[in-house]
């Protein structure tokens, strides 16, 4: 019930690279993601832009090793999992009690969204048993667990955008308790028909490139992929061949209470977390070096999102940006994402840029960073991840010293 | 540090909102066993009863009940697991978008097919701040809600949690999972379904919701003593060993068990494993079964974990759940041993509040 947690690694795939390496080149070279979609059938296609993984499942389950037929969502995660578990320098897993704690939003639907199409034609015997059999949002999960040979602790969390953010404070848990000595957290989600029509009935979703905490922001762009941490104990930690990344010395979850899909005007959801995770850490607002916001780009979340900030950090606000500008909104898979990019900051101490910002909010004037760059001291870096039904997460990553 | 059941609350197939404590047990013909769904007026608003899907008014219900027994007006933290998640609206809204060709479709039913709108409404409805988690992982929903929410009182930072599982059976699930043949093709009663020697079971739904904390008060109703899942172990040994050493951990053997509640489904392929655990265990063990009275579904457990919990407070059995030995006078110890299709298992451990 006491340790420390660590970040041995990490590994991501997204819109803007298919490894770790290729999101840092994508950030450099100020290269959002937003294309056209090109992998995805909608009808949506050539108006709504999306940031796909540049990939189509062949080429996806080929690198995975996985079966093309399964959830894209597996093949992220399988990607992302192994990349982050190289990354970390821990060897044969056998050695470890491994707990693979996985978010996403809906699980195989993907596949679903075929099956049901056949289906509701010739009820209820049309429709191939192959498409729907990992539906559920565990499925997915184990899907990959079983690819990785891991069994000794699985599971699935699901609360919408936060979803990612909550699996590293569970896996954190699951350390500090002495139940794993290992655990790979993030998530993953592939963009389905399903989202994609959803976000659109909300009237969310910018017909251009998103501008988040920009004042001409009208609304999110989707993305997809996966994204993953490898937590560890202090026990591992000491037997790493290189030194951890970083530390997770905070986390808060909290709810804001106030609507099904929107975000109180105040923020007080993001405000309590950000807050938790801060008193976690034992840290003042001031110590806190770079924020990755939430930051989806639409009026309201950025505009209670920079409420909270301005509550917890006025004064003096550290610098701080919306990596969903490149990558888009991932939804499940944003939290775990951005969490292997926070984690980085710490190490390498990089500040990542905020595509598309040009004019400040008029009702909270924040100004996020616009370049890249890295070898910065960074010592402690805020995460921010919220959700609908209220889900409210942020993480803080902490140097080793 | 002991943690508790204060109260609970529970929505199933039986009559279980109120009244005396499964005094008997509504019996059923057929493979799909529907949950008897209380006057929700008692707690929720008519108008948000409405909008609200079948899952959320289910999950929603045991919520309170559990609030109200353990005379809690507020949690710390709201921890839901379910498996399948809202997938009433999940249909609605798939279902359309396939037949309007994603055209002039409304948000209602996709804001609702969230997997933690169950969590989300019940904050929503008590102004409730906490941390608020959803785990969405097969049979091991409702058992990695129980372990994150005993991790998080044992690290002292809050006092009570509400915690607890519920998934629904909608017609198109029904028909689904129909297919792969998880469900008896024959005629069944399920009051016969324990004996019942075919393959298949019969499908379920419900809620069961816990309010769980550290100290004893006038309403604690049980101690929760521990949880502990086991992902595809290769054979049935690999099953007891991880039974043993389960029970070690705090600090008891199968002989201290006075009641093993364990996840017969009458499916033939699958339990015969509780018969091979019963006889390496448990051989003079009084044995109960409740997916008679529940259905087969992936978050079972949370019923077995509030019939558990009230056999203990009550000091009585219902008729018609225990399948072979007689209880002793005094339950002070219950072990539920749940499986799923299999592949997922999970152990329990409850206890009398007074030892």
């Amino acid at each position: 019930m006491s340790g420390n947690v660590w970040i041995a690694g990490g590994g991501v795939i997204c819109g803007i690279g298919t490894d770790l390496q290729a999101c840092l080149e994508a950030f450099a070279q100020m290269q959002p993601g937003m294309q056209d979609m090109q992998y995805l059938r909608s009808i949506h296609r050539g108006v709504l832009p999306v940031a796909e993984v540049k990939a189509d499942n062949a080429a996806l389950a080929a690198r995975a090793g996985m079966p093309e037929h399964i959830s894209r969502t597996a093949l992220l995660s399988k990607i992302a999992a192994e990349e982050a578990w190289a990354s970390s320098g821990l060897g044969a897993r056998a050695q470890y009690r491994v707990g693979f704690v996985s978010a996403n939003t809906v699980g195989g639907m993907d596949k679903t969204e075929e099956f049901f199409a056949s289906y509701l034609q010739h009820p209820p015997s049309g429709g191939r048993l192959q498409q729907v059999v990992h539906h559920e949002c565990g499925s997915v999960t184990e899907l990959v667990a079983d690819a990785m040979g891991i069994r000794h602790h699985v599971t699935t969390i699901s609360t919408a955008c936060s979803s990612g953010a909550n699996a590293l404070m569970y896996g954190a848990r699951l350390i500090r308790n002495n139940i794993a000595d290992v655990v790979i957290a993030g998530g993953t989600d592939a963009l389905t028909r399903f989202t994609l029509n959803g976000f659109n009935t909300l009237m969310i979703l910018d017909q251009a490139a998103c501008r988040p905490f920009d004042d001409t922001r009208t609304g999110l762009n989707l993305g997809e992929g996966a994204g993953y941490v490898v937590l560890v104990s202090d026990a591992i930690a000491a037997t790493l061949p290189q030194a951890p990344w970083c530390r997770l010395s905070g986390y808060a979850n909290a709810n804001d209470a106030y609507h099904q899909t929107a975000s109180s005007p105040e923020g007080t959801g993001n405000y309590l977390a950000m807050k938790g995770a801060l008193e976690m850490s034992g840290l003042q607002p001031e110590d806190i070096a770079y924020i990755n916001l939430h930051g989806t780009g639409t009026q309201n979340n950025d505009d209670s999102e920079a409420r909270a900030i301005q509550r917890l950090f006025a004064p003096h606000y550290p610098p701080m940006s919306s990596t969903k500008s490149f990558t888009g909104h991932t939804l499940g898979a944003s939290g775990g994402i951005e969490a292997v990019f926070a984690a980085l900051a710490v190490q390498q101490g990089i500040i990542y840029p905020n595509a598309h910002f040009t004019t400040p909010m008029k009702e909270c004037p924040l100004v996020p960073a616009t370049t890249f760059s890295s070898g910065n001291r960074i010592p402690h870096v805020m995460s921010n991840s919220f959700g609908f039904s209220g889900s409210c997460s942020c993480l803080v990553f902490s140097e080793t010293v | 540090m002991n943690i508790f059941i204060q109260g609970m609350g529970c929505v199933s197939p039986q009559h279980t909102t109120g009244g005396p404590f499964l005094a008997e047990i509504r019996e059923y013909e057929g493979n799909r066993l529907k949950a008897v769904e209380p006057d929700y007026k008692q707690w929720i608003d008519l108008k948000l009863i409405r909008r609200m899907g079948r899952v959320v008014k289910m999950g929603v219900a045991a919520a309170k009940l559990s609030l109200q027994e353990a005379a809690v007006v507020m949690p710390d933290a709201i921890i839901t697991g379910t498996a399948y998640g809202c997938l009433d609206d999940t249909g609605v809204f798939l279902s359309k978008m396939i037949n309007q060709q994603e055209e002039m479709l409304t948000p209602t039913a996709f804001i609702q097919s969230t997997h933690n709108t169950v969590g989300g409404q019940i904050a929503l409805l008590l102004g409730c701040n906490a941390c608020n988690n959803t785990f969405v992982h097969k049979a091991f929903s409702f058992e990695s809600a129980l372990l994150d929410s005993i991790m998080m009182l044992r690290e002292g930072a809050v006092q009570h949690i509400l915690t607890g599982g519920v998934d629904e059976i909608t017609d198109h699930s029904h028909a689904i999972l129909s297919r792969f043949g998880l469900y008896k093709q024959a005629p069944i009663r399920n009051t016969a379904l324990l004996q019942s020697a075919t393959k298949g079971t019969i499908a379920g739904e419900g809620a069961a919701f816990f309010t769980l904390g550290t100290e004893m008060t006038a309403h604690t109703v049980a101690r929760l003593t521990g949880v502990s899942t086991l992902y595809r172990p290769a054979d049935i040994p690999e099953i007891t060993g991880a039974l043993q050493v389960f029970l070690s951990s705090h600090a008891c053997g199968p002989e201290d068990i006075d009641l093993l509640i364990c996840g017969r489904n009458g499916n033939a392929d699958e339990d015969g494993v509780y018969e091979a655990i019963t006889q390496a265990l448990f051989p003079q063990t009084a044995v109960a079964g409740f997916k008679h009275l529940s259905g087969e579904y992936p978050t079972a457990a949370a019923f077995a974990t509030w019939m558990a919990a009230r056999i203990l407070q009550l000091q009585e059995l219902s008729p018609g759940v225990l399948i072979s030995g007689t209880a002793p006078a005094k339950i002070r110890k219950i072990l539920i041993c749940n499986g799923y299709q299999g592949t997922h298992y999970s152990f329990i451990l409850l206890a009398h509040p007074n030892i």
